[in-house]
């Protein structure tokens, strides 16, 4: 057996609980999410609005606490950590942000912004050292040290995110989690700035997870793949498996969906594929049964959950 | 049908303005979907809002060119006008549906509301044709949906809202901008399934303006590619895919990430986006060209008609032997 | 620094009401600094030779019931508005915005003190300060306190709502994930936006401050009586109204004027400061 992973998640559930006119209810954002993350892999998450797969990613850098689950990094749960170990766990485990437009504070310079977790942990051992990190992060990232001084309002979508990937890899983390990192892009920039992951990742020996909802995107960067439908992951498998033979029938629709530049297949008219419930609608069984084609009275009735039907591929359906 | 000619926007004052958008031409037949294709800055949502005559006071204003809607000056008229001499007009759909319906109205009395506008009817009968307008959108359950508030409503549900809207006035061409960009990809196939389905039977001739190429190669009959606000070029769909003569173009497809190439490095764009009008002299494009020469950086490029009707701007379309 | 202070004054001065309203503020304070330079006359010199006086040469706003001149009273009457108005301001400032922003920061201590801020704000302004006077006693002191506890909850409320807004923003996110605790993110993200808004605010507090502080003069709650103080003087004037109007007009003009003129400062900073505004100054942003 290989080396043990560098992430472990396992369980994990988030509940949120709204009032709607009087009554209140309990929404399941993330309903027993397990994965594990090996070192040196992208694993992509994949899905549609409200699947849970931003919760998911929040629950890892602790921006969200999760009801149930753990998350376990070098054997230890990053919840029940004490003051010691969450401090590495915050230089560790580092976050890029969708939008480039938002995650920089617009009062504080490009050097100030990148600087930030080494000045609140301080990490710099004099001013002259700081300015060096902050240097290096900027090459690292494809930006010229003049970037330092200036404010995000000088710089383009392109610019700005590739100064949120230099913020989250100032301190050497082992995990980078991207929520949505090119979304926000023009595709001549998506191009650019995932290229620009991609070398980090191998240069700088990162575990990375990919978070999108454009599986064109996921696909392009990722090693494995998770597809998430209404808070629970449905399918997981290596890239190629995903997207050459998708089993699930949520994947399938999601393939299919998914517009290629080939113009000689074109959308017909009258598709009707349903969307995905409203969060206050969840259904009992398979989330995926009201649209799905397969679906059996199993399927109304019960959930099914994540099993593996081939080596290194799961699978949460009853009828495959 | 719908011809832009030579149409240039500009900001500034009249002394000292600046062209953001430049001689933009294209044409749009009946029941075709055209697709205005570029990059943010590009100058594709501004020109929409000249054909329709949303450019505000103060703002950006048309400098010259003409906009004809079944041989109709669109620009130099009133919509009125428009109407009464008995054309349909242009309708528009925009990118978020949440800001462009009034939050605290009925879905229902919103499209009564455009119907009333266009149509002098009695009340029952714009509550019928509202019905029958959720109906032509794929609406379930429309009688009943008459009455929901916006927010009541998906995303997907709101997007067909206003297409419903938009189609009460039963325009002769339908601006679409980004109507999708917003969605999730199951929603979007439905939507772009309907803006087909719409085409067809009504002969609804459509703008789609958008950057996602994957959707232009799904839904669109012809492509105009814009850069720096500039019509680069101009041709069937299935020419740009296969035979895209711009450079822009070319590099653009070559960009489009897709898991066939699992792990390959994509191909980018050097440098930035021009803005419009950053480049004076020659080429907008030149600075980040690959095939760039001396000619292309002095000499603004003319516009060559290729094999059917394919337009591109540039010195040396990319696959024409000199 | 320099170019930062330009950017600013240059617009504001293009706007005609803003440069009115700043100059006339910039007299007040002249006044108020130079006193006893500008006052022809002692404010206090009680001659009764020339009690009464309407306004002539020696004395440009004429004398009161005791041959005080007028001109010079108003002149030193400026020093206590502008003392009146920076103790207020500093007051409100002080307790108002920790009290906004632990709030917001800290939802359980926030309902409890937010609801503490409803009561407060449910009293009109000046029944509130003539309250608490009745419970600290008269004095210049005591009416800063007063009126200061009133705009301490407006105060509280405005840095309240923008910090529960800052606390959603994505970089305020991205900082927590980074490690920034509570002080942190107070000192580097909360307070720097806070600062444009609460520049607008004390302004009109400032204005606001004024014209509480002359009501209290006026009803005798406020500055003792040998401290000229506009307030006073409208007091004081208050019998002879029909028959030597200028003892009311001149001190009454300066306690508008003042007020008017932070206002006029304080709507062009809120116009300058406006995002919108100073992105158009920016340049584009995408």
């Amino acid at each position: 057996m290989t080396e043990p992973p560098v992430l472990d998640v396992r369980g994990l559930s988030t509940d949120y609980t709204l009032r709607r006119g009087g009554k209140t209810v309990r929404i399941q954002a993330v309903k027993d999410v397990s994965f594990t993350l090996a070192k040196r892999e992208v694993l992509g998450i994949v899905g549609e609005s409200g699947c849970g797969k931003t919760s998911v990613g929040r629950s890892i850098v602790r921006l969200t606490k999760p009801h149930r689950g753990e998350v376990l990094f070098a054997g230890n749960d990053i919840f029940t950590a004490d003051s010691g170990d969450l401090k590495k766990l915050r230089l560790k485990i580092r976050m890029v942000f969708q939008d480039p437009f938002a995650s920089l504070n617009p009062r504080r310079s490009i050097g100030d912004s990148i600087a930030e977790t080494g000045d609140i942990h301080g990490l710099f051992e004099n001013k002259a050292d700081r300015q060096r990190q902050i240097l290096q992060a900027l090459t690292n990232v494809g930006l010229d040290s003049s970037f330092a001084a200036h404010f995000p309002h000088e710089l383009s979508g392109g610019q700005r995110q590739r100064v949120g990937i230099a913020r989250a890899i100032l301190p050497a983390p082992d995990i980078v989690i991207a929520d949505e990192p090119v979304s926000a892009l023009d595709v001549s920039v998506q191009a650019q700035v995932l290229n620009l992951l991609a070398d980090l990742q191998e240069t700088m020996g990162l575990s990375m997870i990919f978070i999108s909802h454009d599986l064109g995107v996921v696909g392009q960067i990722s090693d494995r793949v998770a597809v998430m439908y209404m808070g629970r992951i449905v399918e997981t498998a290596a890239t190629r498996d995903i997207t050459d033979r998708p089993i699930h029938p949520y994947t399938r629709t999601l393939m299919a969906a998914r517009p290629k530049p080939d113009p000689t297949i074109r959308i017909a008219a009258g598709i009707e594929i349903g969307e995905p419930p409203s969060q206050f609608d969840r259904p009992l069984g398979c989330p995926y049964a009201k649209r799905c084609a397969l679906a059996t009275s199993q399927c109304q009735s019960n959930d099914p959950s994540l099993r593996i039907v081939a080596p290194g591929r799961m699978v949460a359906c009853h009828n495959v | 049908m719908l011809r832009v000619r030579d149409l240039s926007i500009s900001i500034g004052t009249p002394t000292e303005s600046l062209d953001i958008v430049s001689s933009v031409s294209f044409e749009i037949e009946r029941g075709e979907i055209l697709g205005l294709v570029g990059e943010s800055g590009c100058g594709k949502s501004m020109t929409s809002l000249a054909v329709m005559g949303l450019l505000d006071k103060g703002g950006p204003w048309v400098r010259t060119g003409r906009v004809e809607l079944s041989g109709f000056d669109v620009i130099n008229s009133q919509p009125y006008q428009r109407v009464e001499a008995g054309h349909g007009g242009i309708a528009m759909i925009f990118q978020e549906p949440m800001s462009s319906l009034n939050p605290v109205m009925k879905v229902g009395d919103q499209i009564e509301e455009a119907i009333a506008v266009h149509q002098k009817t009695s009340s029952a009968r714009q509550t019928l044709k509202a019905r029958e307008l959720l109906e032509m959108v794929r609406i379930p359950d429309a009688a009943m949906q008459l009455g929901a508030y916006p927010h009541q409503l998906s995303g997907g549900m709101r997007q067909r809202v206003m297409i419903a809207i938009a189609l009460a006035c039963q325009p002769q061409v339908l601006i679409a901008d980004e109507p999708t960009t917003a969605l999730d990809v199951t929603v979007q196939a439905q939507i772009l399934s309907l803006l087909r389905e719409l085409c067809d039977t009504l002969g609804l001739s459509i703008l789609f303006i958008t950057h996602d190429l994957g959707v232009v190669a799904q839904l669109v009959d012809r492509v105009a590619v814009m850069y720096a606000g500039r019509v680069v070029e101009t041709a069937t769909v299935e020419r740009v895919f296969a035979y895209p003569a711009h450079p822009y173009t070319e590099a653009l497809m070559s960009c489009l990430p897709d898991p066939g190439h699992w792990k390959q490095r994509l191909t980018t764009i050097p440098g930035q986006a021009a803005k419009p009008g950053q480049v004076r002299n020659g080429c907008a494009f030149a600075p980040r060209c690959r095939y760039a020469v001396a000619t292309c950086v002095d000499q603004a490029p003319p516009c060559a008609t290729l094999f059917d009707n394919h337009r591109v701007l540039c010195h040396f379309p990319r696959g024409v032997t000199a | 620094m320099i170019s930062v202070i330009s950017s600013f004054l240059i617009p504001f001065m293009r706007r005609p009401i803003a440069a009115v309203g700043l100059g006339i503020l910039v007299c007040m304070i002249a006044a108020a600094i130079l006193a006893p330079i500008l006052a022809p006359y002692d404010p206090s010199k009680i001659e009764p030779i020339v009690r009464l006086l309407p306004p002539n040469a020696a004395h440009w706003f004429g004398t009161d019931q005791f041959g005080r001149d007028i001109l010079s009273r108003v002149i030193y009457g400026a020093r206590l508005a502008l003392l009146i108005g920076i103790g207020v301001v500093s007051f409100a400032l002080i307790t108002g915005v920790p009290a906004g922003v632990l709030s917001a920061l800290y939802p359980r201590f926030g309902s409890i003190m937010m609801r503490l801020i409803d009561v407060l704000m449910s009293f009109p302004a000046l029944l509130l300060a003539l309250g608490l006077i009745v419970i600290l006693g008269r004095g210049v002191t005591n009416a800063i306190l007063a009126i200061g506890v009133v705009y301490l909850t407006t105060t509280s409320r405005i840095t309240y709502g923008l910090t529960l807004r800052l606390r959603t923003e994505t970089y305020v996110e991205a900082a927590s994930s980074m490690g920034a605790g509570a002080v942190w993110t107070i000192r580097k993200h909360v307070l720097p936006n806070l600062i444009s808004p609460l520049l607008v605010q004390a302004s009109f507090v400032f204005a606001f401050a004024q014209l509480s502080a002359a009501s209290l003069d006026f009803l005798g709650l406020g500055a003792p009586p040998e401290i000229p103080s506009w307030g006073n003087m409208l007091a004081d004037g208050r019998i002879f109204i029909t028959r030597a109007p200028w003892l009311l007009f001149f001190p009454g003009f300066a306690i508008a004027m003042t007020a008017l003129s932070l206002n006029l400062v304080g709507d062009a900073l809120r116009d300058l400061l406006d995002p919108r505004f100073r992105e158009m100054l920016n340049g584009n942003r995408r």
